[in-house]
């Protein structure tokens, strides 16, 4: 198994796609939940496979879209300061806090330091034992295990110049506040099939059934996208509403059981503020008391951070799926990745980016013929 | 000494977001073309639209091209080579994409004080293997020494000349809807190569950075016929996807390509997707990119495929009418998209 190009297949993206034409008799609005498959159907144009009937909503399932402009401010203060080394994944590095973002500190003089994981932050805390390093921890379920063994490594460790500044956010409240908001058009939604293989799918039993809405846990190729689409379509036309899993390679029912275990270890369930949409209960998690030396929110003075979102930005509507980003006043005019209002237009998975990037060509007129002559390359297959 | 005055820049807002360099300004994407455009283009009085690789300046008898580039990579040693053939290829390369037999070279260093002399000597060795092996001269130098923690073990300047045979005029401005535009080679090795041994990202690939001297490739190319061939460029930091740009903005053209059809070694590939990287975006140092007269691309096809550092050529495109200056992707499973020109740096993505 190669894990790529077998779930990139041309010839059956396109029966996929047929199926789902065969299948639909009306119009359905379908939320992929993760940023990532958001990436993935734009960057493959897989929109442009489904038939008009299917409409795509891309849910608030950024990262670094949702993460308040408040934390970012908190982030930005800690990297300033000249005893910190911070800490951060990359695509962190261009979103907008209220005057500046984390590229701006760097050039300033702060050290700020693109890291693939949260244990090379650990490794940098123990080689720098005179500086404060700071992980800036984000993310869903999905990167929450790897900063719990970072947090659990350092106590290991001793060291008591690591910390870490913790926004993580829960799919399933997410999902739930959603279909209790009097504007949603959701009729199904393709679960995060990362999320899912730490958690498992049981948590969206309740939800498919209390809401009579059909969740289908889906993978990230274009193939899987596709799949996740026809079983949603499928049970939208049969009137059914379970939830599916259709990514049955990475996730199981109950998830994967070690990493559930270290979360509970290190956090708790907090109330989170969502960039946009604004604070959701108990969706999001903190560090439990016996962690709480490793909070940087707590380690640093952080008051008297005066944080405002620009006016214009309506990315929280984006993100809940009541505007297309180029419905957006603001969208590829004072809003672009180059000058970018709000974090949908910053993250490579943020719906606005993603269709200015990928999907202005939407706007003009021009059919596009591809050269006959050209054939793959073996290279490629 | 003059300084720029800022209010006086002909389009100053680009700039005024920055009141300090920031790494993306060396990102070969839009951050670094705006700095061109609005202080140096202005300050040395160049025309700031079509900047190619290198100069071309007429003097009694001949042309004459003329380039210079900066190497400040880190690590200095990498898989598949060091600085010291990055050096000296890539100005090579910068006048080989006008056509020109390159013939000297001038070098700077900026080395920090500290630098282990074994491996300075290394990097030379490299260096003069790499002249050698493309058939040019160093001829003259300067080395300065920085005070420790005032530079990043060595930095290499090179500027070199080259010698444009008659009847050859290669730049974006030729190319024109029709155009078949070839690749010779994979994409993604030099800047994969790199990341693959960066401070805290060691992965085990075995991928070679593809710094090589193009000139050879570019002259058989063009031994097909002088006017066939529009435009080359090599696609260094920023990847294919940003000179695909330059030249869609340059000529005022569109250029689709067919994802399917560009080389990628299954191994770059496979650490893109890891990192969440698109290969279009990620740099090379022997590799180009030929916007060819329809008529003529099956021959320089052929003939890229029968040089050794050709072998892997492909057609991947063609240039359009519209919509100018956008390039646009047909992508493996028949959709399409945009492929927008860089900004900074490629970002790894969170998850």
């Amino acid at each position: 198994m190669r894990y790529l190009s077998e779930f990139r297949d041309s010839a059956i993206a396109r029966r996929l796609a047929a199926e789902i034409r065969r299948l639909v008799t009306r119009p359905w609005t379908i939320m992929e939940v993760c940023g990532g498959q958001t990436h993935s159907i734009i960057r493959n144009g897989i929109d442009q496979l489904l038939p008009a009937e299917i409409e795509l909503i891309h849910g608030p399932g950024c990262p670094v879209c949702v993460t308040p402009v408040a934390l970012i401010d908190k982030a930005l203060a800690i990297a300033s300061r000249p005893e910190v080394i911070f800490c951060s994944f990359g695509d962190m590095l261009r979103v907008p806090g209220s005057h500046q973002d984390l590229f701006r500190v760097r050039s300033e003089g702060g050290d700020v330091r693109v890291v693939y994981s949260p244990l090379d932050a650990v490794a940098i805390a123990r080689s720098n034992p005179r500086r404060q390093v700071v992980f800036f921890g984000i993310g869903f379920e999905t990167t929450a295990p790897a900063n719990a063994m970072a947090i659990v490594q350092a106590r290991r460790q001793g060291l008591a110049n690591f910390s870490v500044l913790i926004s993580h956010v829960l799919v399933p409240p997410a999902i739930e506040a959603i279909l209790n908001s009097p504007a949603n058009r959701v009729r199904a939604f393709l679960a995060a099939g990362h999320v899912c293989s730490v958690m498992g799918y049981w948590q969206y039993l309740p939800l498919a059934e209390r809401y009579g809405v059909p969740i289908v846990v889906t993978g990230f190729e274009p193939l899987d996208i596709l799949e996740g689409i026809r079983r949603a379509v499928m049970q939208l036309e049969t009137g059914r509403a379970g939830v599916e899993n259709a990514y049955p390679r990475a996730v199981t029912r109950e998830g994967n059981q070690p990493a559930q275990q270290l979360l509970a270890e290190v956090f708790e369930v907090t109330d989170r503020a969502w960039r946009g949409i604004g604070v959701i209960p108990g969706s999001g998690w903190r560090l439990r008391e016996a962690y709480r030396e490793f909070d940087a929110e707590a380690r640093f003075d952080l008051a008297c951070i005066q944080s405002h979102e620009s006016p214009i930005c309506r990315s929280g509507d984006v993100l809940q799926g009541q505007l297309k980003p180029n419905e957006c006043p603001a969208f590829g005019r004072q809003c672009t990745p180059r000058t970018p209002l709000g974090a949908t237009m910053v993250s490579s998975e943020g719906a606005c980016a993603a269709y200015y990037n990928y999907g202005r060509l939407t706007s003009t007129p021009t059919p596009l013929t591809m050269p006959q002559s050209a054939t793959p390359d073996p290279v490629n297959q | 000494m003059m300084f720029p005055d800022p209010g006086a820049w002909s389009c100053p807002l680009p700039l005024r977001d920055y009141p300090n360099i920031v790494v993306g300004h060396g990102g070969g994407g839009k951050l670094t073309a705006e700095l061109i455009a609005h202080l140096f283009a202005p300050a040395f009085a160049l025309p700031s639209q079509a900047l190619g690789d290198a100069a071309v300046l007429d003097l009694a008898g001949g042309r004459l091209a003329f380039s210079t580039d900066s190497f400040v990579v880190r690590p200095l040693f990498f898989p598949g080579g060091s600085i010291g053939e990055l050096a000296v290829n890539g100005t090579v390369n910068d006048l080989a994409m006008v056509g020109a037999r390159p013939a000297y070279l001038t070098t700077g260093f900026i080395i920090e004080e500290g630098m282990p002399m074994d491996q300075l000597a290394a990097i030379v060795a490299h260096m003069a293997e790499a002249a050698q092996a493309a058939g040019v001269r160093i001829v003259a130098g300067d080395t300065k020494v920085v005070d420790k923690g005032h530079g990043d073990g060595v930095f290499i300047n090179t500027t070199g000349v080259g010698f444009i045979p008659d009847g050859v005029a290669l730049g974006p401005q030729r190319v024109q809807a029709g155009d078949v535009v070839l690749l010779s080679g994979t994409i993604g090795d030099h800047g994969m190569a790199i990341m693959s041994v960066r401070e805290g990202l060691q992965f085990e690939a075995a991928i070679r950075s593809d710094t090589a001297p193009l000139h050879g490739l570019a002259a058989a190319m063009l031994d097909v016929g002088r006017q066939a061939i529009h435009a080359l460029r090599d696609p260094t930091r920023g990847g294919l996807a940003a000179v695909l740009n330059e030249v869609a903005a340059a000529a005022q053209v569109g250029i689709q390509i067919d994802e399917r059809t560009v080389p990628v070694t299954p191994e770059v590939q496979s650490a893109c997707e890891l990192l969440g990287l698109d290969p279009l975006y990620v740099a090379n140092e022997g590799k180009l990119a030929a916007f060819v007269a329809p008529e003529a691309a099956d021959e320089v096809l052929a003939r890229m495929r029968s040089h050794p550092l050709g072998r892997q050529s492909a057609i991947i495109g063609q240039v359009t009418a519209q919509p100018a200056g956008l390039v646009v992707a047909r992508t493996p499973i028949g959709g399409t998209r945009i492929v927008p020109m860089p900004i900074g740096e490629q970002l790894p993505r969170i998850c």
